[in-house]
């Protein structure tokens, strides 16, 4: 029942794409292919046109601050800017956003991943000044995002190693389990970096995705890749050169020098879980056991578990 | 004291607590009894707690990871850049 109303989105959505796509809608014979469909973002292009439908639940008062933002020209040449235009519309009881077409890193080649674009965008991305930006800015989802992936992993049934998961989470600081407010960082963040949040666009990348984005602790930008890192997953190599643009870029998240870890260290912990879990839910809905990879983060949660627990 | 080769005038040194008398002429060095015993022990002492021999260098050095960090970081990675991290590098 589920797909079949996704279905249906996914038809009318392409419709929409199309009707913005061209100024006289029934002649154009272009292909409209799904980019992405989950219940938290259906995206569709057509042409050179991209149409996402947003989450039912969206705070919409909020994305329109999250448009404004990914708008403003203090973000040129770091988010993609939404289509000029309306800003949004409703399909279903979902908001709509309308972007240029950019390509993304290619999936079946995360090896040419441009790990110091990403570095050099989120430094610049962090760098900006909050207060010259449209308010008010949401704050930064990514700890509730974790608190979700939990949230998931524990309505998907029990697993013999949700009791490991349960453990890292419970030594995780309130503010990053999303239980108390983040009171000691205001940078402006993405909130959800991971290689599908890049794409190339004329001739440069840029970061996509406003729905995460807010005003928050910057470090959690860089803690997907670090804890792909410290799971022994992300190549010593492809670490450095990331953690290299971003620093060379004067990103303030880390120190310039020294040992990034006392910085990245709450935030990678935050996103190993939040990966782990998500990874058992995933593998509860599929009937499958975790594969290599899931374990190796299940085990980065083992770890981080049998340390001492951190002051909240 | 004279050296016993050449004659000439011997100095008296001290090496690590070790007397030992060179000769200011022919640069013999004459040692006590046991004093060559103690030079070796000394040596031998030396040689273990000289520094391991550096590791082959590497094109990146490994950059520092977390206490919780997986062991033996920079070892095996080829064989997970499989199918299901690269689905991980583009997941929420």
């Amino acid at each position: 029942m589920a797909r079949a109303v996704s279905a249906d989105l996914v038809r009318a959505l392409g419709t929409a794409a199309r009707v913005a796509a061209h100024a006289a809608p029934r002649d154009c014979a272009c292909s409209a292919p799904v980019l992405a469909d989950r219940s938290d973002g259906t995206v569709v292009r057509h042409g050179d046109l991209v149409v996402k439908a947003h989450a039912s639940d969206t705070d919409r008062a909020g994305l329109d601050v999250q448009l404004a933002v990914a708008a403003h020209p203090a973000l040129a040449g770091i988010l993609l800017a939404p289509l000029p235009g309306p800003p949004r519309t409703e399909l279903d009881g979902r908001p709509l956003t309308y972007w240029p077409h950019g390509t993304p890193v290619d999936p079946e080649h995360p090896e040419h991943a441009p790990w110091e674009a990403a570095g050099d965008l989120l430094a610049r991305l962090h760098r900006t000044p909050v207060g010259t930006l449209p308010r008010p800015l949401p704050p930064m989802r990514g700890p509730r995002k974790a608190a979700e992936a939990l949230a998931r992993m524990r309505k998907a049934g029990p697993h013999p190693v949700a009791a490991v998961i349960e453990r890292a989470w419970a030594a995780l600081p309130a503010w990053a389990r999303a239980e108390a407010p983040l009171t000691h960082a205001t940078a402006l963040c993405h909130g959800d970096l991971h290689l599908g949040q890049l794409v190339h666009h004329e001739g440069r990348w840029l970061l996509i995705d406003i729905d995460d984005l807010g005003t928050g602790d910057p470090a959690w930008d860089l803690a997907r890749p670090a804890a792909w890192y410290a799971a022994g997953l992300l190549p010593p190599d492809e670490w450095a050169r990331f953690l290299g643009a971003y620093r060379a870029a004067g990103g303030p998240a880390v120190p310039a020098e020294g040992d990034p870890w006392p910085a990245l260290d709450v935030p990678a912990k935050a996103l190993t879980v939040q990966t782990a879990a998500l990874a058992v839910a995933k593998s509860l809905r599929e009937s499958r056991a975790l594969d290599e990879v899931e374990e190796s983060v299940v085990q980065s949660c083992d770890r981080i578990g049998a340390l001492p627990a951190e002051l909240t | 004291m004279q050296c016993p080769k050449c004659h000439a005038m011997m100095h008296t040194y001290n090496r690590n607590g070790v007397q030992i008398e060179q000769c200011s002429g022919c640069r013999g060095i004459f040692l006590d009894y046991g004093e060559l015993e103690s030079l070796t022990r000394l040596e031998s002492q030396w040689s273990q707690q000289a520094p391991p021999p550096a590791p082959a260098p590497q094109a990146y050095p490994a950059p520092p990871a977390p206490a919780w960090g997986a062991p033996h970081h920079g070892g095996h990675h080829g064989h997970h850049r499989n199918k299901s991290f690269g689905r991980m590098l583009f997941s929420s």
